[in-house]
Order: C-alpha cells, then structure tokens, then sequence
C-alpha cells in the first residue's frame, strides 16, 4: 500500500479548506457551467483539475475551495443543481489521498546539477529535461510535499514553474 | 423516415402535445419558422420578444403547461433573456427555441451570432446548443422533462440554421432513459421519518402558521394544503406567489405576507411557534431582516429543491419532496396520530387528543384583524380616485374565476391585497424578478391557455409603457383581455420611497398622465379605449369593458398620485416594523 507513502498534509488542516470531487458529463460547456456557478455564488476556486475519467463519457473535476462549512453546503446543493453534474462528493482533507504535480525548469550549469539532481532524488522526483544551462524536474505528490519542493528548489535559482490543480481521491479504508 | 431538422423539431413539439408557440421569426431561425405553416400548433406572432416570453409564462402559469417561445438568433434571443430570468426566478415552466447562426459561422461574430448558451446559462435550469440534427428529438424531450419535473423553470435549446436544414432520421425517445440526463434525477416524496417528525410538531404547536408559497401551485397541491389548514386548523399566510393556493374567504386565511401583507398575517408569522413553511423559500420580500423573522418559531421547510432548504432560515425539520406529496404524507401521518377529517374531534386517547387548545391563537389572531385591517381613505371627499376603489371595483364586478395578471410596483401589491383570490391558477404576476411590463403580454398568454375565463391586467402607466404594443397582437390574434391602468402619472413604488426614505426628493419618476394618450394609443392598437377620471365613472367604464369580447380594452384609470401602499416593512427591518396606513392608524 504506497497510497499514503509521503504522508498527508502535516499539521491541522487548514479549516477553509474543502475538496469538491464532481463528477460531470463529459459535454462541451460543462466547465464553464461548473464555474460559472461559483462566480455567481461568490466563491473563490482556489485549485482546479478535470480531465475525462475511465467510462468516456465521464469527466471529474477537482476543486479546491477556501470557505466555512454553511455556505459550502449551498454550493453544493446548487452545484447538485446543474443538469451535467453526475455526483459530487466532498472530500475532507484528512480523508483524501491528494497529488499535484509540479514542473520547474532551473538555470543550472553542469556544475550545479549535482545539487538539483540529489534534490529531486530526495522527493523521489524526476528529471525529465537537460539543457546546456538548464534543466528541467518534475515532482508529483501531496500538495505539502511539494510546496516544500518548491521552497527548496526556489534559491537555486527557477526559470518556469508550473503547477497543477489538485486532484485526489477518497482514502481506503484498511482493515486493523 | 428522412426529415429536416426543422421538420424533426416543430413535429417534437407536436409530440410534446404543444398548442400554442409565442414567436416571431428571423434569419436564423427561418428553416423552422417553414413546417409551422403545415403544422396544427398554433403560432402567436408578437410584435417584440420579450412579449413572446411573458406571453409564455402567463399561459403557463395557469394552465400548469410549459409554455414555448420561439425566437431568432442575436437579438432576438437576447430580447428574451428578461423572461428568461423571471421565469428562472419564479419557477415557470418555460422552453424557448432560439436559432442560431451555422455550426461553422459560430465564433466568428457572424451576422446576428450572440453565444446565447453562455448568456443565459446562469438564468435557465438548463439549456442547449443542438450540433447534430439526430440529436432534436432527444433534446427536445430532454428540454420538456427538465422544464417541468423538480422545480420547474426555463430551458432554452439553441438549433444552428445548418442543424435545422440537415436530414436526420425521426425517432422519438420512449423513456426518460432515452434522454441521456444521467444527473438529472428530482425527488418527489418526502422521508418518511421526516414527516413523522414534522406531524408530531404540529401536534406540539400551540401558535402554528402555514407559511404556503408558490411551490404548492407549482405541484398541483391547493386540494393537499386545503385539506392540512382544515383538518388541523393552522391558519394560513399566502405569499406573493402563492396567491389563490388558499381560499381568500375562508376563516383560516390570513392573506399575504411580507413587505406590503396585511398586519396579521405579518405579525402571526412573528409570533407564531411553528412555521409550516410548504413551497416557500424565505424571500427577503417576506422574511424583512431575517435575524428578527419569526424570532420563537420552529421551521419546517418542505420544498422540492434541496437547495432551499438552509439557505436563509435553518428548518428544525427540513424535508426535501414534492409540497403536494408531502402534505399528503403529513396528512396520513396525521391521521395515524387521531387527526380526523375536517370538524371532527381527535380520536381519544390519540396523540391528537393531547394537542395545545389552538383556540387562544385564534382569537388573538382575530384580535389583530378587527384592529388592524386593511384599509384607505375611501371618505371620497376629494373626488380624487383611489387606486384600491379601482381594484375593489374591479372585483366586485368580475365573474367567478376571473384571472388578474399584474406587473410589478404599486398597482400589483394593490392589486394582490384586494383582489379575493378564490381558486388556484388565477393569479399571475412577476414575483421574484420584479419585472414591470409583464402583465400585458403575461395577459395575453393567459387567455390563450384559458380561453373560457375573464382575464384582467391590472397594470400601472409605468409598466403598460414598456410592453403595451403586445396590445396590437392581441387585437390581431382576436385575444380579448382588459387592462385597468392605475395611471398615477408617476413610477409609483420608486416614488413611495423617494417620498419616504428621501426626503420627498423626488429623482426621474414623473410620468405625466396625459402623454402618451392611453385612451388613442389603445384604439389605434385595435382595442377598445376608455378614460376614468372621478370615482362615479369606475363602475359604468367596468360594466362596459366587461361587456366587450369581441377586442381587447384598455381603461385608463386617472388615479390618486400621493396614494402609497400599506402596511409597510422598510427594507432591511424586522417585520415587527410594519408601518400601517394612516387611516389603519385611525382605526386603532
């Protein structure tokens, strides 16, 4: 069982923080559906990620989203609303498995790959790109784990970062 | 069989058992505009679209039918965008065909492209842009099921010109599950432990108030709420919208709510220690400041929509079904607790027999309707006509079933508060919009789908100004309603408040009651034209528009323009605020 391996978020989770995981059809429009409701309920989303699911005519879409709990409901509900929208579930944060994948590209000699690239093993990372002055890593994991990628990769002097929205999945229960 | 999609989209609504479409035809959506011609549904040609989507909503208002509109691409879409959102609003069962420029052109700001999906996505319940014409059958199907299960509202299906000219193979979808809605699944009955609950509250209550909302039209419930008022004798407050859900001359009624409702239904929802509140949803309108609505009831909440459950009020018991199903539920788990038929005791021994006395509720109840009814100066003094006499008028004249539509301001909460609303269906007006210019062309959708009954707009000049050329439909189409103008020569309600909160410094409100001439415009609209200027005049202009079938009429009320709507809540204060008339004062 590696589902758990880096560990969830350390600490007390952030307690605005909510992981919506809906399931929608996979329409043209859907999105901008899903979104637009947000908008129009006053939220702020703070990550997003939707791609198509196994069945094809099934997309998800994770959305990270800072509020209480009340308001929350009603998005939800009305988000339960829309025409497309299959299921929503959300997930508490302690109860979900979350990844997000990082991309940076790093100004770096042949003589200062040596650090980035023991960084990189460290977090049990990638390189995926090399250039004559640059390179380029890739790290996927929970979202604590790679803002602290982040932190460290930041002195060593970042070109291009990207990272994606959340995406993540309920926690299996064990047995003990 | 081979078709066009045109051809596959007019005999969809056929299907559909649609009679009457409101329209009027363009570029776009010419293609479709061909088989109407050859088509038994009737087509109603108004002069603006806006007109085709209140006309629409007013036929679906009283019929319990979706309506149907049909409009061109751009413009003539966005012209309909206002219906849109007061049908969204006031969930109307509503479907609205727009064309729309060819697939191909989409994106390229073509002639008359407007991505109407998007404009309106935030205002229908759902909406779509058809790209293949095998897909018409099924998306119109889809549109009719999604319009007018759950809480009914609007939809809008968006056919490209190229779609409406392709050939495509007719079929038509035999079960919901043909309709490829797999999130679309709306929950009629109530949870059973629920409603037990709920039961067991109203057994509880010494001081119960059924708050019934449109919801309770909207399900075909006024039998189901008429038979819970009786049996357990709850009075009840009709909202705005609800209007006719509840006999206005039974002794448990204790008429609208809210902002401009009459003392005692306020103040009883404000005192009261139960609030059945069935097909409502807590309105502003109706709450006032929500902190003090209310402030020692227990809620049950019954609506349709899961959503309107803990959006402004959290309910004790919040039950998520149909308001008609869930009455009736109520009502046989009731029955299961000694509750008997109406007038009967309760069965001894019962829980019902252990019931609070609701007598001293009542008789407080009744305290408040002999202090405080609703009143204006009617002494006639002045020779100056008051809007209500109009409407009293109005009333006492009207054959039974008579249907009033109003628009929005001063003439509809006038128009709301004495009017006797006796049977359901027989109320149409814009509630949460608050659109002005509804009632003309809501009117005119209404005598389409009753043809039978009476139909009066009550309309303020401000209002009739915005949509009164719908008149010249209704004159060519041989629709004969009558509009009363309360005509006050001002924006009447906006004028209240300037007069009120703003220091009677009165901002762009002023109207003139001589221009336009509503008596010539009405006759060169092809209706019949009359002016009331002093209250002796009323009765006989009434007796003779009412004797008129044959045209629409119009009558031009000069009434008083200092006269202002009571009781009042100011917006933002708590219901205990409520500000009645001087004359109410009077009476104290």
């Amino acid at each position: 069982m590696t589902a758990v391996e880096y560990g969830q978020p350390v600490g007390q989770p952030h307690p605005l923080h909510h992981i919506l995981s809906v399931l929608v059809e996979n329409k043209s429009g859907v999105l901008a559906r899903v979104a637009s409701l947000f908008s129009r309920r006053g939220f702020n989303i703070s990550s997003l990620a939707v791609a198509p699911t196994d069945d094809e005519h099934l997309s998800r879409i994770t959305i990270v989203v800072d509020v209480a709990s009340a308001p929350l409901e009603q998005v939800v509900k009305q988000l339960d609303k829309l025409v497309n929208v299959v299921s929503i579930s959300e997930l508490a944060p302690e109860e979900a498995t979350e990844r997000e994948l990082l991309l940076a590209t790093l100004s770096a000699g042949p003589l200062e790959r040596g650090q980035i690239v023991q960084l990189v093993g460290i977090f049990g990372g990638q390189v995926v790109d090399v250039g004559a002055d640059a390179i380029t890593v890739v790290l996927a994991g929970a979202p604590s784990k790679v803002d602290d990628f982040e932190d460290l990769l930041r002195p060593l002097g970042i070109v291009e970062l990207q990272r994606t929205g959340r995406v993540a999945l309920p926690r299996l229960h064990r047995l003990r | 069989m081979r078709i066009t999609g045109a051809q596959a989209l007019i005999k969809s609504l056929e299907m559909q058992g649609v009679e009457v479409i409101f329209g009027l035809p363009g570029g776009a959506i010419l293609p479709v505009y061909d088989p109407i011609i050859d088509s038994p549904i009737r087509h109603i040609l108004v002069r603006h679209e806006q007109g085709a989507g209140h006309a629409a909503e007013g036929y679906a208002q009283v019929t319990g039918r979706p309506g149907v509109a049909m409009v061109t691409s751009g413009p003539g879409a966005t012209n309909i965008v206002t219906p849109l959102a007061n049908a969204y609003m006031d969930s109307t069962p509503l479907v609205v065909v727009s064309g729309q420029v060819a697939t191909g052109s989409i994106g390229t700001d073509a002639f008359q492209e407007c991505p109407i999906t998007g404009v309106t996505m935030d205002i229908t319940k759902h909406n779509w842009l058809v790209t293949d014409a095998a897909d018409i059958p099924r998306t119109v199907a889809a549109a009719f099921h999604v319009a007018t299960t759950g809480r009914p509202g609007p939809v809008l299906i968006d056919v490209p010109k190229d779609i409406s000219n392709a050939q495509m193979e007719w079929y038509w979808p035999q079960t919901v599950e043909d309709l490829d809605l797999p999130g679309y699944h709306p929950n009629i009955e109530g949870d059973p432990e629920l409603v037990h609950r709920a039961a067991e509250m109203i057994l509880e209550a010494s001081r119960p108030v059924i708050y019934a909302g449109g919801g309770i039209l909207k399900a075909s419930g006024a039998q189901a709420l008429y038979e819970l008022a009786v049996r357990t004798g709850i009075p009840v407050v009709t909202t705005l919208m609800a209007r006719g859900a509840f006999p206005d001359s039974h002794p448990l009624c204790l008429g609208m709510p809210g902002m401009h409702g009459n003392y005692t239904a306020v103040t009883a929802m404000q005192r009261a220690d139960l609030l059945l509140a069935i097909g409502s949803r807590f309105d502003d309108r109706v709450t006032g400041k929500v902190s003090a609505f209310a402030p020692g009831a227990k809620v049950v909440h019954v609506d349709i929509d899961p959503a309107e459950l803990g959006k402004v009020r959290r309910a004790e018991v919040a039950i998520a079904g149909d308001a008609r199903a869930v009455m009736e539920e109520m009502l046989e788990a009731l029955g299961s607790m000694g509750i008997g038929p109406e007038g009967s005791a309760p069965e001894s021994g019962s829980p019902a027999a252990r019931r609070p006395d609701l007598r001293p509720w009542i008789s407080e109840i009744r305290g408040w309707q002999e202090r405080y009814p609703l009143t204006y100066d009617r002494s006639g003094d002045t020779g100056v006509l008051k809007p209500q006499q109009v409407v009293e008028s109005l009333r006492d004249a009207a054959e039974p079933g008579t249907i009033v539509v109003s628009g929005v301001g001063q003439h509809q909460m006038w128009a709301s508060q004495w009017w006797r609303f006796e049977e359901p269906y027989t109320w149409v007006n814009s509630g949460g919009a608050g659109t002005m210019g509804f009632a003309v062309p809501a009117a005119i959708g209404a005598k389409v789908g009753r043809p039978e009954r009476a139909v009066w707009a009550i309309d303020g000049d401000g209002c009739f100004q915005m949509t009164a050329q719908e008149l010249v439909t209704a004159s060519a189409e041989r629709i004969p309603v009558k509009v009363a103008i309360l005509n006050n020569a001002y924006l009447g309600m906006v004028r209240q408040w300037q007069e009120m909160f703003y220091e009677e410094r009165y901002s762009e409100v002023y109207l003139s009651p001589d221009l336009p001439d509503y008596v010539k415009w009405a006759e060169a609209m092809g209706c019949v034209g009359l002016r009331v200027e002093s209250p002796e005049e009323v009765g006989p202009a009434i007796d003779k528009a009412n004797s008129i079938d044959d045209r629409p009429v119009v009558v031009d009320f000069r009434t008083d323009a200092f006269e202002k709507v009571y009781p009042m809540v100011p917006a933002g204060h708590s219901n205990d605020d409520i500000v009645v008339s001087p004359t109410e004062e009077g009476a104290r």
